[in-house]
């Protein structure tokens, strides 16, 4: 178990040496969902701190479900999955691996946002509460980039598109542009299936205090995405790396 | 000698078609095992069974003692692989690929390091350590990729097709390397495409067709198996016409290769005494006159072509 941790950690060092230490991928991760944010919160008059829980959720969200999807097609067409599988490590551990160097990646971006947040006079009111979250939402949604990944292809284009089409929609029913008290209750139960709702609401309770779910819901329905996901991605990749060599 | 693999009725089907056909053979501890077979003959899937990347259909894989189906990672952990269409992770420099693959296998980096030294140095990659594989020629590449199979220091060592589009001094250092891990006890299982390879090289080969094992046996004794098939092989001043040659007496098959033209017989004396008549009758020079025995690849050719 600790050996498989270890081998783990090697696959993260590789995955940020090779594919997150590059400028386009970090500008991407902090650009894109500031961007998407400031096309709609232009023009409304809403608090500072509700804009920048909502802006920190998008930026995790973003950035952990940014690059795991494209890892498994990109070494499937250069040739690197075979040596992987012939080593003494389980798809678990690759994939355990991958999501690490997410998680950090989604981490360190994640510091964007608050620390504009704090520039702005935002008060962090419950720091341990917004670190856990930040933790949870991070390997929530790093795991939910794997079973993107697990279509077995050598085209990240295909993976991006199907990621896209997930992500976007997921963004406007999480409760990050209109509060999910305010949605109506068709709204407000699709919302309750997006794990970006949990990680937007814990985000509004550490800066303003007040959440539309107990802080336990938001963490629990984190875990359970978490762990419902990696066994999907678990399971899925089982399946297609064979199909993949 | 004790068995390092044993390999017991193993079997792959893909989309309803069996690649792999119930095959059964043993790897002797210190030995080179060479695996051929033309393409498609389910030589690749054999491999990935065998190093634990694909899983049979049925059938087991034993490694140095390990079930391959029950015990994986611990098979996979005595074992040091080239595979066919591997890539170093060309984005990382030669040094980083190394120590990547000893932290795979769990080489400590007490050990890690002076053996990457080693290994850059034996593979002459040491002035190249922090360049980034990208900038490297495919013979490199491949030096490289073999010294990544070594890092963990294997029991066993799968190549496939090691020298495959090698130039001639790069091939050599590799056909070099498989002789001196021999030396120092080690087992190879080798497939290659390369004849002349598998017969220097190998003190035993499988031949595999159509999904199944064909023979197996020293490279050797497998000429000895087609012993009437003796050839003369030879060439004349002036281009003749291959079927006056079939037409002489003793003559079982006729090949050409380049201008030199080879006899298949089991009376090479008739043969050559038919040649020197033919020569004179036509007024031509012989230029080489050799009696040959088979080679591995005419071994090779006769048993795939009767599976």
């Amino acid at each position: 178990m600790i050996d498989q941790l270890r081998r783990a950690y090697a696959i993260a060092k590789k995955d940020i040496r090779i594919y997150y230490l590059k400028g386009p991928v970090i500008i991407f991760g902090i650009l894109s969902p500031a961007f998407l944010f400031l096309a709609f919160m232009i023009g409304r008059d809403l608090p500072v701190d509700f804009l920048i829980a909502g802006l920190l959720g998008m930026a995790i969200f973003f950035t952990s479900t940014s690059v795991t999807p494209v890892i498994a097609p990109t070494e499937t067409q250069t040739r690197n999955l075979e040596r992987l599988a012939a080593a003494p490590i389980s798809v678990t551990t690759i994939l355990f691996g991958d999501m690490l160097a997410s998680v950090l990646f989604g981490i360190v971006i994640s510091l964007v946002p608050i620390l504009l947040g704090m520039a702005l006079g935002v008060t962090i009111m419950h720091p341990f509460i917004l670190a856990l979250g930040i933790v949870l939402a991070a390997f929530c949604f790093s795991a939910m980039g794997l079973i993107f990944s697990s279509t077995p292809t050598s085209m990240t284009s295909t993976v991006m598109m199907l990621s896209t089409m997930v992500k976007f929609p997921l963004v406007f029913i999480s409760g990050i542009f209109i509060p999910v008290q305010e949605l109506p209750l068709w709204g407000q139960a699709l919302a309750s299936l997006s794990p970006l709702t949990y990680i937007t609401d814990l985000c509004r309770y550490s800066f303003q205090g007040a959440c539309h779910y107990p802080v336990v819901v938001d963490i629990g329905a984190l875990l359970v995405f978490l762990a419902v996901f990696m066994v999907i991605a678990i399971k899925l990749h089982e399946r297609s790396l064979p199909k993949r060599l | 000698m004790k068995n390092v693999i044993e390999v017991k009725e193993l079997t792959k089907h893909y989309n309803g078609l069996t690649a792999v056909d119930h095959i059964d053979f043993e790897v002797e501890e210190g030995e080179v095992f060479g695996f051929l077979g033309p393409n498609g003959a389910g030589k690749t899937t054999t491999v990935r069974m065998l190093t634990g990347v694909i899983k049979p259909s049925s059938g087991s894989v034993s490694v140095m003692g390990f079930d391959l189906g029950r015990h994986p990672i611990r098979a996979k952990e005595t074992m040091g692989v080239v595979p066919e269409l591997s890539n170093a992770y060309t984005e990382l420099s030669a040094w980083n690929n190394l120590q990547f693959m000893a932290e795979l296998y769990g080489v400590p980096k007490r050990v890690a390091v002076p053996r990457a030294e080693e290994l850059l140095t034996r593979f002459d990659l040491y002035d190249r350590k922090d360049h980034a594989v990208k900038t490297f020629s495919k013979g490199m590449k491949q030096k490289l990729i073999t010294a990544m199979s070594l890092m963990n220091d294997p029991d066993i060592l799968f190549l496939d097709e090691p020298t495959s589009g090698l130039d001639v001094q790069s091939a050599r250092l590799i056909k070099e390397m498989v002789r001196e891990l021999r030396k120092a006890g080690k087992t190879i299982f080798l497939t290659t495409h390369y004849m002349d390879e598998a017969s220097q090289l190998c003190n035993r080969v499988a031949i595999i067709n159509h999904g199944r094992i064909a023979a197996i046996d020293a490279p050797e004794k497998l000429k000895m198996r087609i012993g009437g098939l003796q050839y003369v092989e030879v060439s004349f001043t002036a281009p003749v016409d291959v079927s006056d040659l079939s037409a002489l007496p003793g003559i079982a098959g006729v090949r050409t290769s380049g201008d030199k033209i080879q006899l298949y017989t089991d009376e090479p004396d008739r043969t050559i005494r038919g040649l020197v008549d033919y020569s004179r009758s036509f007024d031509l020079e012989i230029v080489t006159l050799n009696t040959l025995t088979p080679t591995l690849e005419d071994v090779f050719v006769k048993l795939t072509e009767e599976v």
